[in-house]
Parts: C-alpha cells; sequence; structure tokens
C-alpha cells in the first residue's frame, strides 16, 4: 500500500511535538510492513531519516517549467531530492505559476517554520501538493495537522484517493477558546474533506465532533507513543545536589499553564525548604512568570533556565525528582513520557491527552494547586512514592511504541480503501 | 449427615477526608463523615437491615435450626452505632434468639496479625470486649482481617485461647484436599481450622445474578442438591461471604433473599443441618494436620497478601504505621487511641494497590481516590500528622525501653499508692467500728481535712501498720519526681 504523507515538521529540525509524532507514525506504520510511503514536508535539510519513508521537499517541487541540466539539479538539490524525481515532478506541472515568487529551478521556497505569513505559505505548499500528487502515485493521503489540510484537500481533488487527516491539536487547545476564525475554517475544512479523522486523545476527539461539527463515527483515536530514547541519554548521570528539584519544561505559553505551577511551587515552599523549582522554556508568558515568582517571594528557590534544545532537555530531566506538566489543554502531549523514560516521576494535568493512557503518573485538575502542590511534595517527602512512580513509570512508558499506533492507522487505510 | 455453616463479615473503615500536606500539624481531624454517613446508612438500608429481617424471619420460621454466625469490625460497630442504631438493635434481637454466634477478630480490621503480635492481641481483646458489651457474648472463634492466617498467627489466636480458626481454602494451601473436612495447625493441633468453600460460597456472593453464568438462575433446590451429593465423607460445607451479598452485591430483585429463605426447607429434605463456627469445632475432628508457611487471605486470585502489601507504597506505608506503635500503646490519650484504630484499617492499604491498574477491576471500584498514588498521598499526610500527635507526647529522643521503664514505675507506684489507700481506708474503718476506746477518732477531723486522709490517720496508728505508712508518702513523692522527669525531657 502507497501512502502519501504531508507534515510540516520532521527529525531532527523540530519546533514542537509535530515533528516527533509525524516521524513516530511513518515509522509504526512501516514496522507493520509492506508499507510505502512518502512524506512530504516543506523544507528537508537533507539529514533528515529516511529509513522509514521517502522525504520530499516542497521546495523542490518545481511548479514552473525550467530548462536545467542534470549536473546542475544534481549540485542544487542533490542532497535532498534525487535529479531523476525533480524532472519526473517537472513533467507535472498543472499550470503556469510562473507569476509566483519561484527561483532559478522553478520552486517556491519555504521557511519549514512558522512565519508571519504562514496563510501563504500554507496556500503555496497546497500548490506544490498538486505536483506531487499527480507524479507520485499512492492509495491514500494522510495530511498531518492543519497546516497541511489544504494541501490534503487538493491532493485527494486530484487523486481522487482517500484522504485522512491527523488532528494533532485544535486551534481551541493553542488559545484556550480564543479561536482565530481563519484557522478554524481551514482546520474545519480539512474535516470535512477529509474520508477519516484521526486524533490523538480522546479529549481531541471530543473537541472535533463538539466544536467541529464531525460525525462521531468518522472520527477515531490514535494515541502517540514515545521513540525508545538513546543510551547516550540514558547515561546520563544526575548532577550532585542538595535539594529536590521539581521541573516545568516546555513553552511558557497560556496552553501549559505555567501560573499553576509557580503557584504550586509557592504553597510548597511555604512548608519546606529544601527545594528547588525550574521552570525551563521559553514563551510568551516568561516575563509575567517571572513577576509573579518574585510577587510571591519565592524567586530564590524558582529559577528560570530559558530555552533548552537538544541533550540539555535530557540533562535536566536527569538532575529533576519530579516533573510537571499543568497543562490547560495538551491535545496529547509527548514529553511526561519522555521524562518517565528518564525515570522522573510526572505530575500531569487532567485535561492533557496522555492522561487516558498513563496509569503510573499523578493527575490533577490543572486549576487545582492545593492537588498539584501536595502531589510534588508527596513525591519529594515519601521516598516509596518516588520509587513506586519511577520503576513503575518507565516499565509502563515502554510498552507504548509506535508499533502499536501504526497498526491502528493501517486498519483505518484499509477501511477507507475497501470502501 | 452433612452441615452448612454460614458465616457473613461486616466491615467498613473511616474513609479519610482530602488532607493535604499544609493541613500537616494545623488539623487533626481525618474523617470525611460525609462518605462515612453515606455510605453505612445505604448499605444498611439496602442490605444490612433487610438481611437481618430476613435471617430473624428463618430462625423463626425454622424452629432455631437456621444458624449463623457474624464478624463484625469495630470500626464498623461505631459506625453502625453513629449512624445507624436500628441496626445495633436488630443485631442484639438476632443475638437473643441463640442462634447467632459472634466472631472474635481485630477491633479495627487491621493488618496487626502480620506487623505487630502485641498489637494484634490488643485489638481481638478490645473486639471481645466490645461484642460482649453489645451482644454479651465471649466469642470462642477466631476469624482474622479478610481471612489473613499462616502458621504463625495459628500460634496467636490458640495462645488467646480460642479453639479454631476461619481462613480461606486457597487451593495452593490444599492441593488436591477438599475444604469440607476440619483440619488443624501443625503449630498448635488443638486449633482447628475451618476452611471457607470457595466456589460454592462465591457461587453465591458474585455469581448468583449472572446470567452468563452457566448454572444461572441458582435456585435453593439446586444449591443443596450440589451439597448433598458432595461424597459422603465430606460432612461441613462453609460458606464464608459479605454480608452486603445480601441486597448490594446481589441486589434485592435478583431474588437473593428468597433464595436463601427458601434454603431450609429444601436442607432440612436432604438431612442437612445449620451449625456455628463453635459447633462445628465442637462436634467435628480434624482429618489432617495443614500448614501454611506464607500468609493466605480470601483477596484476590492470587488468594495471598498482595492486595494489602504488593506494592512499595503499600509496604512503606504499613511499616511507618507500625513503627510507632510501641510508642502508641504507652500513650493513654483517647483520641490518639482511636486515630490509631482508625488508621489501621485494611482498606486504607487495599486503595494504594497497582494490581491490576491497567483493567482496573475490584480494586478500584472501591477506592474513593482515582489512583494508588492519591491514596497513598492521602494516607501519608494524615500519617504524618498522627506521627507528629505521637511524638509531642512522647518525644522522640527518649528510646522507647526508658520511656516503658519511666512509665512502667509510675503505673506500679500508682497501684501502690490505691493498694494502700485502700488498705489504709480498711483500716480506718476498723478503728471507728472500734468502740473500746483504745483508739479514737474524731470524726470532724477527718471532715475538715479530707485531702490529708490518707495520711494522718495512718500516722495516729502507727503502732498498728508503721511500714506501710511510711511507704506510703515516700512512693507518692518518688512519683511526681519521676512524672517531672518525663516532662522535662
Amino acid at each position: 500500500m502507497k501512502a502519501l504523507m504531508f507534515g510540516w515538521e520532521f527529525p531532527p529540525h523540530i519546533l514542537g511535538g509535530l515533528g516527533t509524532a509525524s516521524y513516530g507514525i511513518t515509522k509504526g506504520i512501516a514496522q507493520n510492513g509492506d508499507m510505502d510511503i512518502t512524506m512530504v514536508i516543506p523544507k528537508p535539510w537533507g539529514d533528515e531519516p529516511t529509513e522509514y519513508a521517502k522525504i520530499v521537499g516542497a521546495n523542490c517541487v518545481p511548479v514552473a517549467w525550467r530548462d536545467v541540466n542534470w549536473d546542475y539539479v544534481q549540485g542544487r538539490i542533490g542532497n535532498v531530492m534525487d535529479p531523476q524525481l525533480y524532472y519526473d515532478l517537472r513533467d507535472h506541472i498543472y499550470s503556469d505559476f510562473n507569476y509566483m515568487n519561484t527561483n532559478d529551478l522553478g520552486c517556491i521556497e519555504f521557511s519549514g517554520r512558522y512565519p508571519d505569513n504562514l496563510l501563504e505559505e500554507i496556500n503555496n505548499y497546497s500548490i506544490v501538493a498538486g505536483v506531487v500528487a499527480r507524479t507520485i502515485p499512492c492509495d491514500v493521503i494522510h495530511a498531518h495537522d492543519w497546516l497541511t489540510y489544504p494541501a490534503g484537500i487538493h491532493a485527494k481533488q486530484v487523486t481522487g484517493k482517500p484522504l485522512v487527516i491527523h488532528v494533532h491539536a485544535t486551534d481551541f487547545d493553542r488559545s484556550r477558546g480564543h479561536v482565530n476564525p481563519t484557522v478554524y475554517n481551514i482546520e474545519r475544512d480539512g474535516m470535512i474533506h477529509a474520508d477519516h479523522i484521526i486524533t490523538v486523545s480522546n479529549l481531541t476527539r471530543r473537541t472535533v465532533i463538539e466544536h467541529y461539527g464531525m460525525p462521531p463515527e468518522k472520527v477515531t483515536t490514535v494515541h502517540n507513543a514515545v521513540e525508545p530514547l538513546s543510551q547516550e541519554y540514558l547515561d546520563i548521570k544526575p548532577p550532585h545536589k542538595h535539594d529536590k528539584v521539581v521541573t516545568f519544561l516546555g513553552r511558557i505559553t497560556m496552553q501549559k499553564g505555567p501560573e499553576y505551577f509557580v503557584e504550586a511551587a509557592a504553597q510548597v515552599l511555604h512548608k519546606m525548604s529544601d527545594v528547588q523549582f525550574v521552570m525551563a522554556g521559553n514563551g510568551d508568558m516568561m516575563e509575567k512568570m517571572i513577576n509573579l515568582a518574585a510577587k510571591r517571594d519565592i524567586a530564590d528557590r524558582f529559577h528560570f533556565t530559558g530555552f533548552l534544545r537538544g541533550k540539555q532537555v535530557y540533562e535536566m530531566l536527569a538532575a529533576s525528582d519530579v516533573y510537571v506538566m499543568p497543562s490547560v489543554s495538551e491535545p496529547f502531549g509527548i514529553s511526561p513520557l519522555e521524562a518517565m523514560q528518564m525515570g522522573v516521576p510526572s505530575i500531569i494535568s487532567k485535561q492533557s491527552g496522555c492522561a487516558e493512557i498513563l496509569n503510573n503518573v499523578i493527575k490533577v485538575d490543572y486549576w487545582d494547586t492545593n492537588a498539584l502542590a501536595d502531589a510534588m511534595h508527596s513525591i519529594i517527602k515519601y521516598p516509596a512514592m518516588y520509587n513506586q512512580l519511577r520503576e513503575h513509570g518507565r516499565e509502563e512508558v515502554s510498552k507504548i511504541v509506535w508499533k502499536k499506533a501504526g497498526a491502528k492507522i493501517i486498519d483505518i487505510y484499509k477501511s477507507l480503501i475497501n470502501k | 449427615m452433612k452441615a452448612i455453616c454460614f458465616y457473613f463479615q461486616i466491615h467498613q473503615p473511616f474513609r479519610l477526608k482530602t488532607y493535604r500536606f499544609f493541613d500537616i500539624g494545623n488539623d487533626h481531624y481525618y474523617y470525611d463523615d460525609f462518605s462515612n454517613d453515606d455510605i453505612i446508612t445505604r448499605i444498611a438500608q439496602r442490605s444490612y437491615l433487610p438481611a437481618n429481617q430476613m435471617l430473624l424471619d428463618m430462625i423463626k420460621a425454622n424452629g432455631k435450626k437456621f444458624k449463623v454466625a457474624f464478624s463484625i469490625s469495630g470500626t464498623a460497630l461505631e459506625q453502625l452505632e453513629q449512624y445507624v442504631p436500628e441496626f445495633i438493635d436488630s443485631m442484639k434481637e438476632l443475638a437473643e434468639t441463640g442462634c447467632v454466634e459472634f466472631l472474635s477478630e481485630t477491633y479495627a480490621h487491621s493488618l496487626a496479625s502480620l506487623e505487630d503480635p502485641d498489637e494484634f492481641v490488643q485489638q481481638v481483646k478490645d473486639h471481645d470486649k466490645k461484642i460482649y458489651e453489645l451482644f454479651g457474648q465471649h466469642p470462642k472463634v477466631f476469624r482474622n482481617t479478610e481471612l489473613i492466617y499462616d502458621d504463625d498467627i495459628s500460634a496467636m489466636v490458640a495462645s488467646m485461647g480460642f479453639k479454631g480458626v476461619i481462613t480461606e481454602g486457597a487451593k495452593h494451601i490444599l492441593g488436591w484436599k477438599s475444604p469440607n473436612y476440619i483440619y488443624n495447625s501443625p503449630v498448635v493441633p488443638k486449633l482447628k481450622m475451618l476452611l471457607k468453600n470457595s466456589k460454592l460460597s462465591d457461587d453465591i456472593a458474585f455469581r448468583f445474578s449472572n446470567p452468563s453464568w452457566a448454572s444461572y438462575p441458582l435456585t435453593a433446590d439446586k444449591f443443596i442438591n450440589w451439597i448433598a451429593e458432595l461424597p459422603q465423607e465430606e460432612q461441613i460445607v462453609n460458606l464464608f461471604m459479605n454480608y452486603e451479598t445480601f441486597g448490594e452485591l446481589q441486589p434485592r430483585e435478583s431474588g437473593i433473599f428468597e433464595f436463601m429463605k427458601a434454603l431450609p426447607r429444601f436442607a432440612a429434605e436432604k438431612d442437612i443441618q445449620f451449625w456455628t463456627p463453635s459447633e462445628v469445632v465442637a462436634k467435628m475432628k480434624p482429618v489432617d494436620q495443614l500448614s501454611v508457611m506464607h500468609p493466605i487471605s480470601w483477596a484476590d486470585e492470587e488468594r495471598d497478601t498482595s492486595a494489602w502489601l504488593g506494592n512499595t507504597l503499600q509496604q512503606e506505608a504499613v511499616h511507618k504505621l507500625y513503627s510507632i506503635g510501641e510508642r502508641v500503646r504507652l500513650c493513654n490519650d483517647r483520641r490518639i487511641k482511636q486515630d490509631w484504630y482508625y488508621l489501621q484499617a485494611s482498606d486504607h492499604f487495599f486503595y494504594m494497590s497497582t494490581k491490576h491498574s491497567s483493567d482496573g477491576t475490584i480494586h478500584s471500584l472501591y477506592s474513593p481516590y482515582d489512583s494508588p498514588y492519591m491514596a497513598f498521598t492521602n494516607y501519608m499526610n494524615v500519617l504524618s500528622d498522627f506521627m507528629i500527635r505521637v511524638a509531642e507526647q512522647y518525644p522522640e529522643n527518649i528510646d522507647n525501653e526508658e520511656l516503658n521503664s519511666l512509665l512502667l514505675t509510675i503505673r506500679n507506684q500508682e497501684n501502690e499508692i490505691n493498694e494502700l489507700n485502700h488498705e489504709v481506708e480498711m483500716m480506718r474503718n476498723n478503728i471507728v467500728k472500734d468502740t473500746t476506746g483504745d483508739f479514737p477518732v474524731k470524726e470532724e477531723a477527718d471532715a475538715e481535712e479530707p485531702a490529708k486522709v490518707e495520711k494522718k490517720p495512718a500516722e495516729k496508728k502507727t503502732a498498728v501498720k508503721k511500714p506501710a505508712a511510711k511507704k506510703a508518702p515516700a512512693k507518692a513523692e518518688k512519683k511526681t519526681a519521676a512524672k517531672k522527669t518525663v516532662e522535662k525531657k
């Protein structure tokens, strides 16, 4: 079976959880065998893993005809694409896009990030999708997150193949209810055109059904999984320290509920002194949080590290005794699973999707700072609590693998193709 | 001839309220009164009261041939006294028929038998006292919390004077043997063991109203036939279950009450009698010894103690709790004693079980908590506060032995003073009665100085009892001195 996927991020150059999840899904599907996956992303760097899916860069797909020779193509984009594929794609240009801002190869440039002209980039991406869909044969189309829904719809219209859209998040999660109408319309349009909708949690599934008015039978939950950590990360030794460390790790934005973490920290520090709190990450609420910590008079025990990348994340986790994710609305939330892999007991909000599949974590309502503080205190104070969560959490998370998620997705594909 | 031995368990724990860590040291009331009241009242209305009425009717209808036994934990009795006093009355009425036996157990439905032998003995005594106060019976047969039993426990039980013990007929202990005989303990051969017939007990308690069960529907006729068809030598069938079976686990509309009411008639036809556990112990001889190396219970598929002590959370909580056992037993504070019992209920540890947490079966069904971790956190917060209170009574830097010897001295002196006072009193009376005039005593003097009563007359009759008179004030001084040292420390 051949699947044509549209994604926005792909490791190792990732900005959020979407890239990790997209990679995991391709891997999980490929591990079930007999699948041929092509993944289109806006801007590949050439170091993406290709063992599970062929990578096609949207910025290497010509939309306007240019007469270029093999060596030139090889020199320009040889690191990310086979020149032969470039010529195949060039044969399938379906309209004259010379009026657009194209480069020497007739391709449109993409940032591959989330720039200010994001809507324009999304539109360009769907133009490119038309060329790709005409060139690369497929049985099913799979679009990841709202940025790629227009591309998915376009590909469906060109090929007539079933479209699956994968909802990694909705604008209701990102905006705490203050939904951007443009984004909402793109999302809803994608869902209407889709033959089937996959959501990453039952929480998201409910949002899709209730807020986007989708028929429930069209929406299936496939929970995300997590990649086993590399030995390099697992071997990180925790530093020598006197105090217990409680960590918040993620973007410091409204969606992640950082203020509840600060409030709970203040309660814990009111009773105990040998605890340090760390807020690792960056975001538009960081200044507000620094002020709040100062106002609660806990700034001496409350630290901001700024954005952590790569190995730093795991070093931070290795140094932590408690990991906290008090997200107000989290479609899935992969980071508690990573914390559990590192053997860090985790506290997560009941409003996160991963709470649906995890047992060996502590779940609290994000607004219940008393319960949150109580859970932190319990893990710090009672060794049995720490050890039980650590050992059982590690064991539990090792069983959450992408292969199972992949099998579920393949079942969905099959049911659509046989319809 | 065969016999059925029915025994019903009634137990309710005092559930804890949500107790946050910042309450530690500030709030010393731990219980969720609302849910305790709510649950016991609901179960009593739906199950205990109608079931009592059923038993009463059955006993009346069958001319006292129908007999049952009860094991009611102390905490359940307290709740029933407080919230459903009419149940206690109805139980008394049952007790008066003479067809109901009350069994002994630990007052708090605790795990003390596994962790703290002294505590175990104390609790059994307290429970038996409570049963005697309420129902006028001295229990003769013992049944431990959730039928927990092993050879060590059998020795403790026998040493308290019990003739029989009730436990689970666990398959891994019995092997090919049948639970329908009486066995004895290899450690103390005089202690007879009554084993639960799991199959027939669970047919009533769990499968009765299950339509997918092959033998559904279960009728009294059919059930008695199963028992009658057992081999001739297998004479006793022990049916042990929770009392909630009637009306709660098996709802009233399932016909469970009618099923029970029909049992005696069919039993009589097949010449099957109903015996209480002490009758069984008296009438039957053990066929074999049964050794139980590791503790068994009636819980879960494993029939072991892993439901309460299976994971690190449970072990930590139990060990922390019993680490202060000796200290708590030293103190006399009524509220501490009470909390100490309430906190020992095995249910608190049951809620912390992570067994089957993935398929969420029976453990989560009864737990008031979202997860075992929540149960642990809440319990440990309460326990931390409790431990602070105990430490306030007796500071931690005095070790138990030192404290014990000080307390012993104080208590001995107190006893001695009481004795001496008593003696003095007697003597004084004798003197007053003495009309010969050899030892005249002025009545007014006594009335004026009642405080000195213990001293003055003693001095006067030095000739009669000199040594005693000297001893008393000396000891009294010593006692206050000893008390002062304790307070200082």
